[in-house]
């Protein structure tokens, strides 16, 4: 019978539990992790912050669900590894003893470093004990500031704004999300975000929070500009949690380096995850994936290996959804680098609503602003932008991932002003009706 | 307010006349706001988790889960189409 440890209660570290017992249903599972409400959604805190879901509605797993999986769950911290005794160490200097362990310990948010720093009314997004104390904080709040472009600040934005704070968005770049959007993706955006009351402030940076009697009472900018606020909100990053691993002895670059099997350069043990830096054989390149479908893909691909099978983990096209300002947003492929070697054109749409598209396509649909960019290769399409109306997103998805000949539709699609949805929407149509 | 409103009612004419609701599992996050808003309080999110159809013979198709997903998971597939497949 084996002994699996399993090092965090995210989604990895479910994806790996499932997996194991998908194959293995007397081995014993043990999930130590410090966070005390074990697995829950962490991308519903951005929902539980604007009040869209209850707190109990992020727990996926319903008990029996927890049954099913005959795991035993402990609280708690592991501050070393011992690879030769197969014993991990934790906090309280308690050893626990596995067979095959499994690193499923994520990545933080990259810490904020400004005078003023630790003051009461200081607040991120990263785990559900943040969410909790960023959702009093609001009880007793006007205004409050958020610093960061990306993802996670968006959404701290529209979930304060939502909870009828003012809120002010300081961004350190010309515009949001800059390493995705381009500036017309940006400006839709934020276009809608100064609709819902929130001030951007863009190519501005934090320098100071302001404190009274320890609790924030505003900030300052480098351009010498303050803002009363009680609440600092900041979203700047995350970095994979990597102490621990380097500490026993693991190879780790950005993250922990694993082969196509999960595993690390120590014996029996595997990594997956946020923490886990991943080979593409096909651009060479190593890439923290850091996205929710991913990283339960790597922990089911770890767990089998765990338990014996010979399973492997290969990179897909990145895909990436989120929600924007209220409009649904997908990401797919390659358009933020634009280092590729292949020569590549950019082809934009707008519409209210798209002209062509057949009633076939069904998907989320009736929003008042759509936009679509192609990033256009020789004869394929290798990127997409897809914000608002997502009828394209999944013949997209599909036409990226398979690499899908467009040549006889590439100039059509470059031309200017080209009607870019209707094009693609009429060339799927056709793949669809070759294969029927 | 109203845009809101008029945006529900052309969705679920659309649904009526559609079959089931699938997820598509890769953009799926576990928020929850679908089993949430879900009025007859089906776990479509268990569905997305495991890839299947929300096969639940209750459910009406009402389309809130599909309108409110922030990932754009669940689409309607008409019934024919389903059960070519
Ligand atoms: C607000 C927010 C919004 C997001 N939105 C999206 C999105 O829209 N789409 C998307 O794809 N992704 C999104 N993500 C990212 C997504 O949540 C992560 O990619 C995913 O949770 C990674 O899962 P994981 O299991 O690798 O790590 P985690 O979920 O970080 O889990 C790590 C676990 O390990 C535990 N742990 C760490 N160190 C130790 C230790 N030494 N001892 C014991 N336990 C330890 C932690 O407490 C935690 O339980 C979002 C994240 C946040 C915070």
């Amino acid at each position: 019978m084996t002994n699996y440890v399993i090092v965090g209660t995210g989604v990895a570290g479910i994806g790996a539990a499932e997996a194991i017992r998908s194959v293995d249903a007397h081995g014993t599972i043990t999930f130590i992790s410090e966070d005390l409400h074990g697995y829950y959604s962490r991308p519903g805190l951005a929902y539980y912050l604007t009040g869209e879901v209850d707190e109990k509605l992020l727990f996926p797993l319903k008990p029996g669900d927890l049954k099913k999986l005959n795991a035993h769950f402990s609280h708690g911290n592991v501050v070393r590894i011992y690879p030769q005794k197969h014993q991990v160490e934790l906090s309280d200097g308690k050893h626990v003893y596995y067979e095959r362990l499994l690193l499923a310990i994520g990545s933080n948010a990259i810490p904020l470093k400004v005078p003023g720093a630790n003051l009461h009314g200081v607040a991120k997004l990263d785990n559900l004990e943040d969410t909790r104390r960023l959702v009093s904080l609001t009880k007793n709040a006007r205004t409050a500031v958020v610093l960061g472009g990306g993802i996670t600040a968006l959404e701290l934005a529209e979930g304060l704004a939502s909870r009828k704070l003012k809120v002010h968005l300081v961004i350190r770049t010309a515009h949001c999300w800059s390493s995705v959007l381009d500036k017309i993706e940006a400006q839709i955006i934020e276009h809608k975000l100064n609709h819902d009351g929130i001030t951007i402030h863009p190519n501005s940076e934090l320098t100071s929070i302001q404190g009274k009697h320890g609790k924030v009472a505003g900030i300052s900018l480098a351009s010498g500009e303050q803002i009363d606020c009680e609440i600092l909100a900041y979203g700047i990053g995350v970095q994979p949690r990597l102490q621990l691993p380097k500490e026993a002895g693991m190879a780790c670059e950005r993250g922990i380096l694993v082969d196509e099997h999960q595993a690390t350069s120590l014996p029996d043990i595997f990594a997956a995850g946020d923490v886990v830096q991943v080979h593409d054989p096909l651009s060479g390149r190593s890439i923290i994936e850091s996205l929710w479908s991913p990283a339960r893909e790597q922990g089911w691909v770890a767990g089998l290996n765990m338990a014996g099978q010979r399973a492997v983990y290969s990179l897909s096209v990145p895909l990436n959804v989120t929600r924007l300002a209220g409009l649904t947003t997908t990401i797919i492929g390659a358009v933020g680098s634009r280092d590729e070697s292949e020569p590549l054109t950019i082809a934009h749409g707008d519409s209210e609503t798209w002209r062509d598209i057949p009633d076939a396509i069904i998907a989320q649909s009736g929003f008042d602003v759509n936009h679509l960019r192609l990033v256009v290769g020789k004869n394929t399409i290798v990127g997409a932008i897809v914000i608002g109306d997502q009828k394209l997103s999944s013949p997209l998805q599909v036409m990226i991932r398979n690499r899908v000949d467009i040549s006889e539709i590439r100039d059509q699609l470059i031309a200017p002003e080209a009607p870019i949805a209707d094009i693609v929407a009429n060339l799927w149509s056709k793949l669809h009706a070759s294969q029927n | 307010m109203f845009k809101n409103l008029f945006k529900r009612e052309s969705n679920r004419r659309e649904v009526l006349a559609a079959g089931f609701v699938v997820p598509d599992s890769a953009r799926c996050v576990q928020c929850g706001i679908c089993s949430f808003n879900c009025p007859i309080n089906i776990d479509v999110r268990n569905f997305a988790w495991q890839g299947r159809p929300i096969e639940n013979s209750q459910c009406i198709n009402c389309g809130e889960c599909v309108t409110r997903c922030p990932r754009g998971v669940l689409r309607f597939e008409r019934t024919s189409l389903f059960a070519e497949a």
